[in-house]
């Protein structure tokens, strides 16, 4: 996996709460066998109409956010399904970071694992940042800070082996396999 | 030594290296359930970094998600309708034949919904670590083991290490006590704790489901409650392994037997929480104060009693939520129509929610202009509910009898409610679009459902009773 370090963009804003897993990606399209090009599916639908055309009135259709790597959602987003489907989706159509007062335990998981940063910030904080899309903001994992264009800089908190894992571009399945000791006394004993 | 909670017992026991400030701990996982839709990518990662399955002997592989339901394209010659699920069954048989991975296949006798399957083989037991790429692992709590989904990525971690990195998470209890009143179900406590503690009031945390009705409870009913504990937030519910578990396991194909079974119940019987236990959070519930339940909007935390109705204060979600529904704040639930009635899913598909639904359904009919569908979790349940009569009790109902599988739960598999269309489900999510693009869910019990169908629009089941 690439390192990263650091992701400054532009905010788009769904201010929805308990954005669903089911949103992120509709469970029709997880008879793929890839995680590649899931991306045009992302939010299918609320981004496209029945006809399949762009739904002008979804943020994503915007022109304001063309280019956003950073997500602004409302609290406890990615609860539901366990699909691993949703970061890719969204890491597939170009975003690197999802800002929330709350984020749900197995998307937040998945998310680490495919270089999406999941940042838990306070009330007030997500609630400048849900009054002010398209703010240039800039997240540095080393520090775990998020810096707003006000010259604010808040600390999020994050896993600290996940967190060196993402900076340094270490593979986990590569760390376990390192504990194989470990895992066969373990086998023995039990 | 502190006293211990049974989360904290069997995390512990599976501990391969504890967890430090820098480091998740690696744990031991017992048994790894794999479907078609979060495995293949898995086996990708495996083959190209020419791992083997570690232990094939702790993998158990089924088809669930995406395949059809009708008996013509699983048992008959015609071919799945939706071409990507069925090149999804041919991978998984694929890998599994390739990583020796044992695997039910589409026409195998003991198919069916992985969190159904899994426990009526006796395979998930009290103690245990079990894992699926799915949410609704939280079933296989019922039985006193620590069970939660996982992502594919942490699939291939389990298949190539049968191990997972893992913070230990907290522990919160749930405390009913009481007697659930007649027409009262697991489904509906469930519903009324999901409520009650919020769509994410579980994050972080695993709950113990305790107190005297939990105990009074049967397996199917506690496998309902630990399924759906995830709707909370929580990745794992747990409850206790007592006679009622021992019994159900008793004599199962892939339960112990002999002196493995006297020595796996003295151990069994360990794995309670110690009376001097602290739990990071804990509510109240009382039982005999409940009502059927139902819920009104987009996740299952919006969820009323039958006969009230839809809270009016709107917030932004709370609208949005009613506009998709198309309710309006202070509506009765009672009396509203339903259009297509699902019982089935790994929360409500097993016999004794059959039983139920075909307790209402006996000697009725379906409205006219309702489709009820009802799908066993799995085939061994239908050939149980064919045996006992409850399939003629369908069928002469008018209802449609299907092949087991998540069907109508969620859209994949060519079951799905159409746009704008209400549905009354016994599944465990009402998200937009969760039962197909534009469909209107509307999530309870067995029994809420059958009583449903009968009259064409929402019904107290007590009306039945």
């Amino acid at each position: 996996m690439e390192p990263l370090k650091v992701v400054s963009s532009r905010t788009v804003v769904v201010p929805l709460a308990n954005v669903d897993t089911d949103q992120i990606i509709p469970a029709r399209f997880l008879t793929t066998t890839t995680k590649e090009g899931l991306g045009k599916q992302l939010f299918a639908d609320w981004r496209y109409l029945p006809d399949g055309s762009p739904n002008p009135a979804f943020i994503l259709n915007q022109p304001a956010a063309q280019g956003c790597q950073v997500l602004v959602a409302g609290r406890n987003f990615g609860c539901g399904s366990s699909r691993e489907h949703a970061p890719w989706a969204l890491v597939d159509y170009g975003i690197r970071a999802v800002i929330s007062t709350e984020i749900a335990d197995i998307f937040r998981s998945n998310a680490l694992k495919n270089g999406l940063l999941p940042v838990i910030v306070d009330e007030a904080t997500a609630a400048w940042l849900i009054g002010h899309p398209g703010a240039q903001v800039t997240i540095d994992l080393a520090s775990a800070t998020l810096a707003l264009p006000t010259g604010t800089s808040v600390v999020f908190p994050i896993e600290a082996f996940a967190r060196h894992c993402l900076l340094n571009g270490v593979d986990e399945l590569g760390y376990l396999q390192s504990h194989l000791a470990d895992i066969e006394r373990y086998e023995a004993a039990h | 030594m502190a006293a211990s909670t049974l989360f904290d017992k069997v995390w512990k026991a599976h501990e391969v290296v504890p967890e430090t400030a820098a480091t998740p701990a690696v744990l031991y996982i017992d048994l790894h359930l794999v479907h078609e839709v979060t495995s293949p990518q898995a086996f990708s990662v495996l083959r190209s970094s020419k791992l083997p399955v570690r232990r094939t002997d702790r993998t158990l592989a089924t088809m669930d998600h995406s395949t059809p339901t009708t008996t013509d394209q699983v048992f008959g010659n015609v071919p799945i309708r939706v071409d990507a699920a069925a090149r999804q069954v041919r991978q998984l048989e694929q890998n599994a034949a390739e990583f020796g991975v044992e695997l039910f296949g589409m026409r195998d006798a003991r198919r069916g919904i992985v969190h159904v399957i899994s426990p009526e083989l006796g395979a998930s037991r009290p103690g245990m670590t079990i894992v699926c790429g799915d949410s609704h692992t939280s079933t296989h709590g019922a039985f006193g083991a620590l069970a939660f989904g996982i992502g594919s990525t942490e699939v291939g971690h389990v298949l190539a290490t049968q191990c997972l990195l893992q913070r230990k998470p907290k522990s919160f209890a749930i405390n009913v006590e009481g007697r659930l009143p007649p027409g009262v179900t697991a489904k509906d406590l469930i519903l009324a704790i999901i409520g009650k503690v919020g769509v994410s009031g579980g994050t972080g945390h695993v709950f113990e489901y305790r107190g005297s009705t939990i105990r009074g409870l049967s397996m199917d009913e506690r496998m309902t409650i630990c399924n759906m504990s995830i709707e909370a937030g929580a990745r794992a519910g747990m409850v206790a392994p007592d006679e009622v578990t021992f019994a159900y396991l008793s004599g199962k194909p892939r339960a112990p037997q002999g002196a493995r079974w006297d020595e796996s119940l003295a151990r069994w019987k360990t794995l309670v929480s110690d009376p001097e236990a602290a739990f990071d959070l804990s509510i109240d519930i009382d039982a005999a104060a409940l009502e059927p339940m139902i819920t009104y909007g987009t996740n299952p935390g919006m969820v009323v009693p039958i006969g009230g109705a839809i809270p009016k204060s709107g917030d932004a979600i709370h609208d949005k939520a009613l506009g998709y529904m198309g309710f309006s704040g202070g509506d009765a639930m009672l009396g509203k129509p339903v259009n297509t009635v699902f019982i089935g899913s790994c929360t409500n598909g097993r016999l004794e929610d059959l039983e139920a639904a075909a307790s209402v359904l006996k000697g009725r009919k379906v409205a006219s202009g309702v489709h009820l569908l009802i799908v066993p979790g799995s085939q061994k349940i239908k050939r149980d509910a064919e045996a006992a009569g409850l399939a003629d009790v369908f069928r002469a109902a008018g209802a449609d009898w299907r092949e087991s599988g998540c069907s109508m739960c969620l859209g994949m598999n060519g079951d799905t409610v159409g746009a704008g269309q209400y549905s009354l489900s016994t599944s465990n999510r009402n998200f937009e679009g969760r039962q197909g693009v534009g469909a209107r869910t509307l999530l309870a019990s067995p029994l809420t459902a059958a009583a449903s169908a009968v009259r064409g629009r929402i019904t107290d089941p007590r009306e039945f009773l």
